[in-house]
C-alpha cells in the first residue's frame, strides 16, 4: 500500500511543546523545522531539541521528516551530521535550484551513514523548489537521486524570485504547481504543494486544497493543525467515487469470468486508464482507511 | 568539558526548561532546580540533568534551572545545549537514533 502525503505538518524545530504534541493531530508526516522558523541565534539549541526527540520520542507509523538549513553555510552540513544519525524517515533539502544540489547533499548524507554503518540508503530525502531557476530545473532535481521521496513548493520564496506577491487564487504559482506536478509525476515521486499561510480563510483554504488535489499534487504542507481535517476531507476519496470504483472493479472480474477482453459498465466501455484511476482510488480509500482492506 | 563561561539554553514556555550553567571554582556541580512540577519530578529531573552533564565530561559548573513541565529529552537537549555555549565548544558528539 502506498504511503499517503495529503498532509504535511510544519512543526518550528525549537518549541518543546509542539515537537511533543505534533503526533496527535492526524496529519500523515510531521516535519520538524531547523530552518526558517529558527533564529540564527538558536540552531545549535533547535538541532539539539530536534535530535533529542528523534532519539527518544514515539510518533508512531507517521512519516517523519526534518527541513535542515541549505548546505551552502556550515549550519547545513552540522544539521546532517546530527540528523542523519537520529534517523528520520525523510531529509527535506530547502531552495533547491538544481540537480547537483541534491547530489551534494547526497553525498554528506552517504558519507555519515557509512561512517555509522547504517546502510547506504536508508535516509530519504526530499527536495523543496522555491525559485524560478528551480522551477525551470524541476525534472532534473526529480530524478537527481533514488532517495528522493517527493519534491515540493515552496512559495514564499518563489514569489519573491518572481517579483510578484501571493494572491488568494493563487494564479502566479500556476506554472511552478504545473512544473512540479508533472516533474514529479515524470520522475515517480510524490508532489507536495506549499503552504497556506492565513490560517483564519478556512473557504480560502479549502479552495486552495481543491486545486492542488485537481492538478495532481498528493498533498501539502500545513502549519497550523486545524488545516488537516479539511485537507484530509479534500483529499479522501468520497462514497461516490469508491462505489464508482467498486463498480469498475466488479465489471472486469465479471469479463474476466466471461472470458472477454472488453469490459464495459452500465453499456460504457472501460478502457486502461479509468481501470488505473479506480485502482488508484482504491487504494487511496484503504489507505486513508474509509474502506475497510477486505472490501478492496 | 570545561566550562569557562556562563551559557543558557531554553526558555519560559510551557513544556520547556532554561538551563543556566557557569564555571564553578569547586571540582563539583551545583546544581538548583525550580520547577512547576518539583513535587511530582523533582529527582527525575535532577537526575537527567546530572546523568546529562556526566555524559558530557561536566565536572564543575554552577547549574540553574526553572522548568516549565519539559519532558527528559528536552531536558537533555536543553542542558547538552548550554553546557557546549558555556564550554564555547561546536565539537558536537552524536551518538545516534534507537529508531
Amino acid at each position: 500500500m502506498s504511503r499517503l502525503r495529503r498532509s504535511m505538518l510544519f512543526v518550528p524545530g525549537n518549541n518543546p511543546g509542539m515537537i511533543r504534541d505534533a503526533h496527535i493531530y492526524g496529519s500523515d508526516s510531521i516535519m520538524f523545522d531547523l530552518e526558517d522558523s529558527v533564529s540564527i541565534n538558536e540552531k545549535d539549541a533547535a538541532r539539539y531539541l530536534v535530535y533529542k526527540a528523534l532519539t527518544s520520542l514515539k510518533y508512531g507509523k507517521k512519516e517523519l521528516v526534518v527541513r535542515i538549513n541549505a548546505l551552502d553555510t556550515r549550519l547545513g552540513i552540522d544539521d546532517l551530521e546530527a540528523i542523519v544519525r537520529a534517523q528520520p524517515h525523510v531529509i527535506r533539502l530547502p531552495k533547491t535550484e538544481t540537480a547537483q544540489d541534491v547530489i551534494d547533499c547526497e553525498r554528506e548524507i552517504e558519507r555519515i551513514e557509512r561512517e555509522i554503518g547504517m546502510p547506504v540508503g536508508t535516509t530519504g530525502m526530499m527536495a523543496a523548489i522555491e525559485s524560478a531557476k528551480g522551477v525551470l530545473n524541476a525534472y532534473d532535481i526529480a530524478r537527481s537521486s533514488k532517495r528522493l521521496i517527493g519534491i515540493a513548493l515552496g512559495a514564499e520564496d518563489y514569489v519573491t524570485d518572481l517579483k510578484t506577491t501571493r494572491s488568494p487564487e493563487g494564479i502566479e504559482l500556476l506554472f511552478a504547481r504545473s512544473m512540479i506536478v508533472n516533474a514529479a509525476r515524470a520522475a515517480g515521486i510524490a508532489a507536495l504543494d506549499t503552504v497556506y499561510s492565513d490560517v483564519n480563510n478556512e473557504e480560502g483554504f479549502r479552495a486552495e486544497a481543491e486545486l492542488i488535489k485537481k492538478l495532481g499534487f498528493d498533498g501539502k504542507s500545513v502549519i497550523n493543525p486545524r488545516q488537516i481535517q479539511p485537507l484530509h476531507d479534500v483529499f479522501n476519496p468520497s462514497e461516490k467515487d469508491i462505489a464508482k470504483a467498486l463498480a469498475i472493479m466488479e465489471a472486469i472480474k465479471e469479463a474476466e469470468s466471461r472470458g472477454s477482453g472488453v469490459i464495459s459498465l452500465n453499456g460504457k466501455m472501460i478502457d486502461k486508464p479509468v481501470v488505473e484511476r479506480a485502482r488508484y482510488m482504491l487504494e487511496r480509500a484503504e489507505a486513508a482507511a474509509t474502506i475497510p482492506i477486505e472490501e478492496v | 568539558m570545561q566550562i569557562v563561561t556562563m551559557g543558557v539554553a531554553g526558555t519560559m514556555e510551557s513544556s520547556d526548561i532554561i538551563v543556566r550553567i557557569e564555571p564553578n571554582d569547586k571540582q563539583e556541580i551545583n546544581l538548583t532546580i525550580e520547577s512547576t512540577v518539583m513535587q511530582q519530578f523533582g529527582k527525575q529531573i535532577d537526575r537527567v540533568i546530572r546523568k546529562t552533564l556526566e555524559d558530557l565530561g561536566v565536572t564543575s559548573a554552577i547549574v540553574s534551572v526553572v522548568d516549565k513541565g519539559a519532558l527528559d529529552c528536552t531536558i537533555a537537549a536543553r542542558v547538552s545545549c548550554a553546557a557546549y555555549r558555556a564550554a564555547q565548544r561546536s565539537d558536537y558528539v552524536w551518538n545516534g537514533g534507537t529508531r
